[in-house]
C-alpha cells in the first residue's frame, strides 16, 4: 500500500516528466525564432540567392516549396476526398474494401525515403518527367494520400445520420443526397484536415531530395517540368554540404524559420478554419 | 432523356469515380512494390544478392566494391533502439499524466502543444541537433566530434515522442470508465488504479502505438543524416558514428549513375526498409484489432 506522500512523489513526478517536454519543444521554437529573426528581412525573403546561397535571399526556395504545396493539393485533393466519400458513404464490409483500408494502413507506413525512390522510379524515369515540380508533386501526393483519407472520412463520420436518411426519404438519389446533404457540412472538416496533412508534407525532404530539388538555381520555375529549388533542402545543403556552413549560420537560421513559420502557419490557419466551422455547424 | 433517368446515370458515374478515387490508394501500393523491384532487380542476378550479406559497405571504390547491409542495418538498428530507451517510458508516463492526471483546461494547452512538435519539419529538427544537441554530447561525453548514433536517437525520440504520445493517450482515454470506478470503489487510490487497472488494460494499444512508433523511427531521414556522423561501420557504441539505411540513401542516390549497381543496391535498401516498416504496420493492426481497439 502506498502512502500519501509517495502518491504525491509519483504524481509531481509525472508532471515534472512532461513539463520537461513541454520545456524542450519550447526551447527549440525558441532557438529557431531567436536566431533566425535577425536574419529576416524583406530583402532575405525576396531576394534571389548569391554565392550558392551564402548572401542574398531565399525566394526561388519559397516559390518552389509554395508551388510543391499547390501541385501536391491539384493531385492529392480530389483522390483522398474521392477515396473518403466512397469509403463513409457507399463502402460495404467485403474482401475489396479490405483490402482498400489495408492499402491506407500500408501507404501511411511507407517510409519518407522509400516514397523518394518510387517517384524517382516512376515519375522522374519510367515517365520520363525528369526532376520536376511535376514528379515531386506526384510523389508528395502519394504520401499524403492516407492523412487525407483519414481526415476526410472522419469528417464525412461527424455528419448525423438524420441527415441522410431524410433525404434519401424525399427521393434523392445517393449522389444527390451526398452532395446536398453531407458535402456542405463536412467540406470544411475535410479540406482543414488535409491541409494539415499537406502541410508537415511542406517540410518533407527525403521525397523531393530525388524527384525536384535543385542545388542551386537562382531563378523561378517556367513550367510544371522545371526544377525547383525547396525549403527544406535548401536548409539541408546550407547546413551540411555547404563549404562555409561555419559562416552562413544567420543563413541557415532564416531559412530555417521561414520553413517553420509555413509549415506552422499553414496548420495553424488549418485549425483556426476548422474551430470557427465547428462552432458554426453544432447538432 | 428524362430528368430522373439523367440522375440516375449521375449517380452510377459519381459511384464509379468514388470507387476509382478509392482504388488508387491499393494501386500505389502495387506501384511502389513494383517500381521498388524494377529497380532494383538486376542486382538479383548479376553480381546476384549474395553480395548484400557482405560485412562491408564500400559501393566505390578502385578494388572492389562492398555492397554488404549489415552495417547499414545494424546502425540503423542502434539508432532506433536508443531512440526507443528514451521514448517509451517518457512518452508513456507523458500520456498517462495527460489522459488520468491533468486537469481538463491544462489537458487543452498540453495537448495541441506538443503537437507542435509532431509538425516540425524534420530538416529543421536535424538542423537543431546539429547546432544544438551535438555540441552538447561533445562536451559531456568529451568526445573529438558530436555527431554520433546517441545524437541521432535523441533527435528520433523527439520525432517519436508526440506519435505515441497521443495514440497511447487514445488507448488510456477509450479504458472504460466502469474498470476504474470498480477499483476505486474497492479502496485502490488514483495512482494505484492507473498503474494496476487503467495501464494494463490500455497495454495492447500502447504496444501497437510503440510499433507504429519505431515504424517512423526507422524510415526517418533527414534527422540521422544530418547528425549520426555517417560512417557506415559495424558497431554497438552508441557513443560512434553510425549509419542508417536512409541516410545511405539520401547521400548516395545524389550521385550514382541511373541503372548502376550501386543504384540496384541502394534500392534493395528501399525494399528491406519497406519490408521492414510494412510488417511493423501489420503486426501493430493485428494487436489493435485482437483487443478490439480499431476505431
Amino acid at each position: 500500500m502506498m502512502n500519501n506522500s509517495t502518491e504525491k512523489l509519483i504524481l509531481f513526478a509525472l508532471r515534472l516528466i512532461t513539463y520537461a517536454i513541454v520545456l524542450v519543444i519550447g526551447y527549440i521554437l525558441f532557438d529557431i525564432i531567436r536566431n533566425g529573426a535577425p536574419a529576416l528581412n524583406w530583402q532575405f525573403i525576396s531576394g534571389f540567392p548569391r554565392r550558392s546561397g551564402a548572401a542574398g535571399g531565399i525566394f526561388p526556395a519559397i516559390v518552389g516549396t509554395l508551388s510543391l504545396v499547390v501541385g501536391t493539393i491539384a493531385v492529392s485533393l480530389p483522390l483522398g476526398i474521392g477515396g473518403a466519400i466512397y469509403l463513409a458513404e457507399y463502402a460495404e464490409q467485403n474482401k475489396f474494401n479490405t483490402l482498400i483500408r489495408l492499402a491506407i494502413v500500408t501507404l501511411a507506413g511507407v517510409p519518407s525515403i522509400v516514397f523518394g525512390l518510387f517517384g524517382l522510379g516512376i515519375f522522374v524515369l519510367f515517365c520520363g518527367f525528369g526532376p520536376s515540380i511535376l514528379a515531386g508533386s506526384l510523389t508528395l501526393a502519394c504520401m499524403v494520400l492516407p492523412t487525407i483519407i483519414v481526415a476526410s472520412e472522419e469528417s464525412l463520420r461527424a455528419v448525423p445520420k438524420g441527415f441522410r436518411d431524410a433525404s434519401l426519404a424525399l427521393g434523392a438519389t445517393k449522389w444527390e443526397m451526398i452532395r446536398t446533404n453531407i458535402l456542405p457540412y463536412s467540406m470544411s472538416g475535410m479540406i482543414t484536415g488535409s491541409i494539415l496533412g499537406i502541410g508537415r508534407a511542406a517540410g518533407e525532404t527525403a521525397p523531393i531530395l530525388l524527384t525536384v530539388a535543385a542545388f542551386y538555381l537562382p531563378r523561378l520555375p517556367n513550367s510544371i517540368f522545371d526544377q525547383v529549388m525547396a525549403l527544406p533542402y535548401h536548409l539541408y545543403i546550407l547546413a551540411t554540404q555547404h563549404p562555409e556552413a561555419d559562416k552562413i549560420r544567420h543563413m541557415q537560421y532564416g531559412t530555417a524559420l521561414v520553413l517553420l513559420l509555413l509549415v506552422l502557419g499553414l496548420s495553424l490557419g488549418a485549425i483556426l478554419i476548422r474551430t470557427h466551422f465547428r462552432k458554426k455547424f453544432r447538432w | 432523356m428524362s430528368r430522373s433517368r439523367k440522375l440516375l446515370i449521375t449517380d452510377k458515374l459519381m459511384r464509379l469515380l468514388l470507387v476509382g478515387a478509392a482504388s488508387t490508394s491499393v494501386l500505389v501500393v502495387c506501384l511502389i512494390f513494383l517500381f521498388l523491384f524494377r529497380e532494383a532487380g538486376p542486382f538479383a542476378l548479376n553480381p546476384g544478392l549474395g553480395k548484400l550479406m557482405d560485412s562491408q559497405w564500400i559501393p566505390v571504390s578502385f578494388q572492389e566494391e562492398h555492397f554488404g547491409v549489415g552495417p547499414l542495418l545494424s546502425g540503423s538498428a542502434l539508432v532506433t533502439a536508443l531512440a526507443m530507451l528514451v521514448t517509451v517510458p517518457i512518452s508513456v508516463l507523458v500520456s498517462i499524466y495527460i489522459a488520468e492526471i491533468a486537469h481538463p483546461t491544462e489537458r487543452e494547452f498540453l495537448k495541441p502543444f506538443i503537437e507542435i512538435l509532431a509538425s516540425i519539419p524534420s530538416v529543421v529538427l536535424g538542423f537543431f541537433g546539429l547546432l544544438v544537441v551535438a555540441p552538447l554530447i561533445k562536451t559531456i561525453f568529451g568526445l573529438s566530434t558530436g555527431l554520433t548514433a546517441l545524437t541521432g536517437a535523441l533527435l528520433l525520440s523527439l520525432m517519436a515522442i508526440p506519435t505515441i504520445i497521443s495514440l497511447s493517450e487514445d488507448a488510456l482515454v477509450s479504458v472504460p470508465y466502469a474498470l476504474k470506478n470498480a477499483s476505486l470503489a474497492l479502496g485502490a487510490s488514483h495512482l494505484q488504479t492507473i498503474f494496476r487497472v487503467t495501464l494494463p488494460a490500455a497495454l495492447p494499444g500502447i504496444v501497437a502505438a510503440v510499433m507504429l512508433g519505431i515504424g517512423r523511427v526507422i524510415g526517418e531521414t533527414m534527422a540521422v543524416l544530418m547528425v549520426t556522423g555517417n560512417s557506415a561501420i559495424l558497431t554497438f557504441s552508441p557513443l560512434s558514428s553510425v549509419r542508417t539505411m536512409t541516410a545511405t540513401i539520401a547521400a548516395e542516390m545524389g550521385e550514382v549513375p541511373f541503372g548502376s549497381v550501386h543504384y540496384q543496391a541502394l534500392f534493395w535498401i528501399g525494399i528491406i526498409l519497406l519490408g521492414i516498416t510494412f510488417f511493423l504496420n501489420i503486426v501493430a493492426q493485428r494487436v489493435l484489432k485482437k483487443y478490439g481497439m480499431m476505431k
